[in-house]
């Protein structure tokens, strides 16, 4: 952890946290954070659906070092997703308060387009935070530490569904694919940390079995409605244009 | 990361409130530390609990999601969280993870006792 130097005021590990935003600001992404753009942070207490810990570990050798793991993870993060799905972000590394631009595969060729925050970053850990319209609202936290005779490498995501169409389709198999997603995700990881025969572990605890019906409204947000509403505008216009005289 | 260390003291305000004294620091490490003062808290009957972060040193993303799982705990139970105590940096990260919506924040004991209908 980066503590701060006694008597400067600050609490010890206040520069991890990112600094207050009321809604989200795009850097370079043009028109593909139209997502993300000026929409809030939502995180579990926001969300829609059911909420869940979901977490995912794997065990790697002691030798490597619970921050030399963090920094390859900030650093290659998108390198590590299943293809197909691209995660962009604006630096070098993940850093708290850097907004990062994705696009996510959801199935049947339908492309997601959302973003995630950077609400807090240490040498041992990271946290990710979700904007209105993402698939979920809540926190994805990486973090590594000494475990016995290991090190071990954890993904944990406290979350509920954003919206009741998010919900419907995480019961109807999107759980599924997220747990596809961050097994293979930690195990890209894995093999980059040279522990090819490593095994992605997962516990899932529903911490809430309420849907919270006062959120329902986010649909308006819904990140997949829109993303698929523009592409299907943007062919229409394209249609519309005149072609050229021969 | 986790070597931290959290305490976690209950005593009784009134008939229906409980506050819970934090200090030290709060992790994912601090579960068994807050999960077992919100025990103690419920077996006094409270049915209004209020976090007191005084004595609170350091806070990590691991100890906001704990508090989430505390919220969700009192939610159920239908015990309204209040919180007090809180420095100026982690009463705006409170506001940056919007726990502060599910969470009431005063600026001191008195108030947050004053404050039982919200």
């Amino acid at each position: 952890m980066t503590g701060n130097p006694a008597g400067e005021g600050r609490p010890r590990g206040a520069a991890n946290w990112a600094a207050k935003v009321d809604r989200l600001t795009v850097g370079e992404g043009g028109s593909r954070g139209h997502n993300v753009a000026g929409r809030r942070l939502t995180g579990p207490v926001q969300g829609f659906g059911k909420m869940w810990r979901k977490t995912y570990w794997i065990e790697v050798s002691p030798e490597i070092a619970p921050k030399a793991v963090i920094a390859i993870w900030k650093e290659h993060f998108g390198e590590f997703w299943p293809k197909a799905n691209r995660f962009e972000a604006p630096l070098i590394s993940l850093g708290a308060g850097d907004v990062a631009l994705l696009d996510v595969s959801v199935g049947g060729g339908v492309r997601l387009s959302t973003g995630v925050f950077v609400l807090y970053a240490d040498e041992e850990s990271f946290t990710l935070m979700t904007p209105e319209g993402h698939m979920f609202a809540g926190w994805i936290t990486f973090s590594a530490e000494r475990a016995g005779a290991a090190t071990q490498v954890q993904a944990e995501i406290l979350m509920r569904a954003n919206d009741p169409l998010y919900e419907l389709a995480m019961s109807c198999g999107g759980h599924r694919k997220e747990d596809q997603f961050w097994i293979q995700t930690l195990s890209s990881l894995a093999r980059r940390l040279g522990a090819t025969t490593a095994v992605v572990r997962k516990r899932t605890i529903c911490v809430d079995s309420r849907r919270q019906w006062r959120n329902a409204g986010m649909i308006w947000h819904n990140s997949m409605v829109r993303t698929t509403m523009r592409s299907m505008t943007s062919t229409f216009a394209r249609r519309r244009q005149p072609k050229p005289a021969p | 990361m986790e070597n931290s260390v959290t305490c976690a003291k209950v005593r009784k305000a009134d008939g229906l409130t409980s506050v819970i004294d934090i200090s030290g620091d709060v992790t994912a490490a601090s579960e068994p530390a807050l999960m077992s003062a919100y025990e103690e808290a419920a077996q006094q009957g409270a049915r209004r609990l209020i976090l007191n972060f005084t004595g609170l040193e350091y806070m990590n993303s691991g100890g906001i999601g704990m508090l989430v799982t505390l919220l969700v705990r009192a939610n159920r139970n239908r015990q309204p969280l209040a919180a007090y105590g809180l420095s100026a940096h982690y009463r705006e990260i409170f506001e940056l993870t919007r726990l502060d919506e599910a969470i009431t924040i005063y600026d001191d004991e008195r108030s947050a006792l004053a404050g039982g209908g919200s």
